[in-house]
């Protein structure tokens, strides 16, 4: 008895993407292996250490906690959708990469997504705050501290990027809002 | 001008890729390859009377499904006992698929290949296995008892028993002015990388060749285990390890049951074949570490110097033992530390449990012999009302007694000789980092404010880069890039980065253009492995060795390029030049292109190669008799013996009076590893070793029931630390360098978690007026203790 399917239509880093999927189909393996978006990660399949952490409407949620066809119709940005315009490193990425806060690298796509989302309501974060905002995923590389001063760096980062009286920092939210049925 | 390569702190290499979301890990691999999953015990112990696959025939999507029974050749033999030693006079080792009995919960019992993971599940899930359970064997005391045994022909339950003695410490201790008697233990806690396993294999049947991308921490020994387990000739298995998520430990390991079967599967069915390890899978299948308990007997004079030691401890290593008894011979020889024992006897017992199995995770022994020694010295000073750390400054072996020879065997079967350390700097270094001379002005104020905190340190020696040898291969382009390859692999420590700025260092190029391959036998088939914190010391060494015989060849060339003498030539910014004689030079790019006398003009460089003429002239072959073409060469290092890095930690903790709760203060390290090629990630490996040695103190056990159930199977209830337990470390550097190898370096990849137990009981037992002895310590075992102590 083969498994039906559903269609889901997302938008995925601001290009529409129609899936059809099995009902169970986690949102991280569509991401992954429908999509052949690899960038987001499985740690421990059951929502704690955030690895898979992708922007769902440009709120962080655990792509393994959700089912695909469950974000049909939403705006979902992986940490591919954080990167520069030009497909280089974003701000984001490139503050880890000039602090050193990543090691082996698997945690780092939902370190990068979660920071992009903060940092889009706290523009001016202490230390302290950086730490707290991290404080949903877990690393096992690097002891945090040079992801604190990644966030950190992010955001100044950030401001040096925006243009006066821009809008929506980049990755934060697609450019494509109409989303929303 | 070149600027300075080796020892700055540049960017990593692999961040682009890594930081972009592009790494390529080894679940990214192997798009539309059929997908393995495994049917695993429930029982700790027991007997498997039937496997009864029909219920999954009918899943749509499943191709195959193997039992025992299907395994053919030498993968139905047992799993290979990848370190024999004559002490482990009882070894044994798994079947890649149970046979007949199943010793701890998580041994693979079936294995199913489907269309997808989610089908393989399904049917995985429609196997039923009746088992008749055996009593299991859990924990040491159950395993010392032997009333019931983990293997039927081994009945007392012991692996391996290893006696080691300097003089005649049980005389000492008796003679001694002072004596002390302690019981150490340590709890069992994982490597627990946030990538599992994982293995992905392809066969090909037209080449008859196999390749194996595996997530492992060494390829090259995966691929000659293959080669033997599966019949196929070494010449057609190749085995690359891509982004690797994090092993410390764990992944050295191999050949996994997974790591024969996937493959094997795969030359069966002529399909693609993947597995990628989840999460539950790993806490019961991989490997765990670190469960000992320590009995130590020391006898010491009134300035607290050892007269004699005497420590027997008792190691649990699961219910197999594949990677022999690497953890507790380090416990046994690198407990010693910094330190003169004065006699020294050491006993251990390496005892069967119905657990899974253990082999080294970061550290790899010795925090559980550190956490034992250093507990001493705190006990020694306590006796003596003594301070800490002059306690442990009598006993320090002094620079000037380096090389310094312990008279033991070490893990790599050669004499325990430490190569050279300052350690009496080390320590005066942390003191003051921390303020340890003036500590009591701030327990005095804390406590002035109602709060209660302590200070602990510890030191620890730890031996790095151990042999046999790595290899490298260094070749130019001609294009001048230059390209690295080595066998070892890389799991985060930034490979890529360090072996780059070694050869750049040694080339005279610029860093961005050294490219650096590791863990991938296409590029290069000689290696060991990734452990013991000896990449850098190894692969560093062999690097440096390879792109010292290409600078010699391209000043060869270049000399006879330019008519001048090789020993007047310099190279800088990839251009050979004559010292002095400013313009008479030539690029690298260009040394390359003559190396290779050829035939055929394809491109512009070759159409240069074909006109010029290095070499003997007319009358000698275009390659003479000794060389080769090309602008390469391998280089090998292999060190007589290993080399010692060291340090001390400190830490300041307070703790909550009413909830018992622990909060890191401050944390302070002090390390040398010699010369540092990288001191940024020198750092991090620092940083990520400390957060690994706060977890394994305050938060990280694995809890078995009695019927051998991991109750904590899971990153909910196995408290791995976040951003929140994690404190800023504060470090300083020292840099002793290595006699032993060319770059004068020290590991330093497991110093971070080694002091971690013994400082965290030091502080949080000088904040309680507490004596700790065993770890980690939960806020409710501290409340216990204060009960017990009447101060609850």
């Amino acid at each position: 008895m083969a498994e039906v399917l559903h269609e889901a239509r997302l938008v995925v880093n601001g290009v529409q993407r129609t899936v059809r999927v099995p009902a169970r189909r986690l949102l991280s393996d569509c991401l992954r292996h429908d999509l052949g978006l690899t960038g987001t990660h499985v740690g421990c399949e059951h929502g704690v250490c955030g690895a898979c952490t992708v922007l769902v409407d440009g709120l962080p949620m655990r792509s393994c906690l959700l089912f695909a066809v469950s974000v049909d119709g939403a705006e979902v940005t992986t940490t591919e959708g954080c990167r520069a315009a030009d497909g280089g490193l974003g701000p984001v990425q490139r503050a880890f990469m000039e602090c050193h806060g990543l090691q082996c690298g698997f945690c780092t796509p939902g370190f990068v997504t979660t920071v992009t989302a903060w940092l889009r309501d706290h523009p001016d974060p202490t230390e302290e705050q950086a730490r707290q905002a991290i404080g949903g995923n877990l690393c096992r590389c690097t002891g945090y501290q040079n992801i604190v001063a990644s966030v950190l760096r992010a955001a100044e980062l950030l401001k040096a990027e925006e243009p006066e009286g821009s809008g929506e920092p980049r990755g934060g939210a697609p450019v494509d809002q109409e989303g929303g049925p | 001008m070149t600027t300075r390569i080796f020892g700055e702190p540049i960017a990593r290499r692999e961040d682009p890729r890594l930081a972009g979301g592009d790494g390529r890990f080894l679940d990214d691999l192997g798009a539309g390859a059929l997908a393995a999953a495994f049917v695993r015990s429930p029982h700790a112990h027991a007997r498997v009377l039937d496997v009864d696959v029909g219920g999954a025939l009918d899943v749509d999507g499943l191709v195959a499904v193997y039992t025992y029974e299907d395994l053919d050749g030498r993968v139905a033999e047992p799993l290979p006992l990848l370190i024999p030693h004559p002490s482990l006079h009882a070894p044994r080792t798994a079947y890649p698929l149970a046979n007949g009995v199943v010793r701890h919960v998580g041994e693979p019992v079936a294995m199913v290949v489907a269309s997808d993971r989610y089908v393989a599940e399904d049917a995985a899930g429609r196997i039923r296995v009746a088992y008749e359970p055996l009593p299991p064997v859990v924990g040491l005391e159950a395993a010392r008892r032997a009333e019931r045994t983990v293997h039927d022909d081994v009945p007392d339950n012991v692996a391996a028993h290893m006696v080691q003695e300097v003089g005649d410490a049980r005389a000492a201790i008796e003679a001694a002015p002072h004596k002390l008697e302690l019981r150490l233990e340590v709890e069992r806690s994982a490597s627990t990388p946030l990538e599992g396993k994982g293995v992905y294999a392809r066969w090909d049947a037209a080449d008859r060749s196999l390749r194996v991308y595996s997530s492992t921490q060494t390829s090259t020994s995966v691929r000659m285990a293959l080669a033997a387990k599966l019949g196929v000739p070494v010449d057609r298995v190749e085995v690359v390890a891509p982004d690797v998520g994090g092993g410390f430990g764990v992944k050295i390991v191999h050949p996994w049951p997974e790591e024969v079967l996937v493959p094997w599967a795969a030359i069966r069915l002529g399909r693609e074949v993947k597995w990628v390890e989840d999460r539950r899978e790993h806490f019961v299948s991989s490997a765990h570490e670190r469960g000992q308990r320590h009995q130590v007997r020391v006898g010491f004079d009134d300035d607290g110097r050892l007269l004699g030691l005497e420590v027997e401890f008792l190691h649990d290593n699961g219910a197999y033992t594949p990677y022999g008894i690497i953890v507790p011979i380090i416990t046994s020889t690198q407990l010693l530390g910094p330190y003169k024992p004065g006699a020294y006897r050491v006993q251990f017992h390496s005892l069967y449990t119905n657990t899974v199995t253990v082999t080294p995770y970061r550290g790899a022994g010795r925090p559980q012999g550190v956490f034992a020694m250093e507990r001493t010295m705190d006990a020694i000073a306590a006796r003596l009302g003594r301070d800490r750390a002059e306690v442990r400054e009598v006993n320090f072996i002094r620079p000037e007694e380096m090389p310094y020879d312990h008279g033991l065997l070490f893990q790599d079967g050669r004499p325990l000789v430490y190569d050279s350390g300052d350690y009496p700097a080390s320590l005066a270094k942390l003191k003051k980092l921390v303020g340890w001379e003036e500590f009591e002005v701030v327990r005095e104020q804390a406590r002035a404010e109602g709060r209660r905190v302590g200070i602990g340190l510890a030191c620890y020696v730890e031996g790095t880069g151990v042999g046999p040898y790595e290899g490298a291969h260094v070749r130019v382009e001609t294009n001048g890039k230059v390209v690295v390859a080595t066998g070892l692999t890389t799991q985060g420590q930034g490979h890529e980065t360090v072996f780059a700025q070694v050869a750049a260092a040694e080339l005279g190029v610029a860093v961005d253009d050294v490219t650096v391959v590791t863990g991938d036998t296409r590029r290069f088939k000689y290696a060991v492995g990734t452990f013991a914190s000896r990449a850098a010391v190894m692969s560093g060494n062999a690097v440096a060795l390879a792109a010292r015989k290409v600078r010699a060849k391209a000043l060869r060339i270049a000399g006879e390029a330019l008519e001048a003498d090789p020993g007047d030539l310099e190279v800088a910014d990839g251009v050979v030049r004559v010292r002095g004689a400013p313009g008479t030079e030539i690029p690298l790019a260009t040394v390359a292109v003559l190396s290779n006398p050829l035939r055929y003009a394809f491109d512009e460089q070759a159409r240069r190669a074909t006109q010029f003429a290095v070499g003997g002239g007319s009358d000698a072959p275009p390659v003479a008799e000794d060389d080769e073409p090309g602008l390469e060469a391998a280089g090998w290092y292999s060190p007589v013996r290993s080399t010692f890095a060291n340090g001390v930690h400190a830490a300041v903790v307070e703790t909550d009076p009413e909830t018992a709760e622990v909060k890191v203060l401050r944390y302070c390290v002090v390390h040398d590893c010699g010369r540092l090629i990288n001191p940024r990630i020198v750092e991090g490996q620092i940083h990520g070793g400390v957060a690994q040695g706060v977890g394994g103190a305050l938060y990280e056990r694995l809890v078995y029931d009695d019927s051998g159930q991991l109750l904590n199977a899971s990153f909910m209830d196995f408290l791995m630390p976040y951003a929140s337990e994690v404190p800023k470390v504060e470090t300083d550097h020292l840099e002793t360098p290595s006699p032993l190898n060319p770059l004068g370096i020290k590991g330093a990849g497991e110093a971070g978690v080694i002091p971690g137990a013994a400082v965290f009981a030091a502080a949080i037992g000088d904040a309680e007026g507490l004596w700790i002895d065993r770890m980690p310590i939960s806020p409710s075992e501290l409340w216990e203790l204060r009960g017990r102590k009447g101060d609850g």
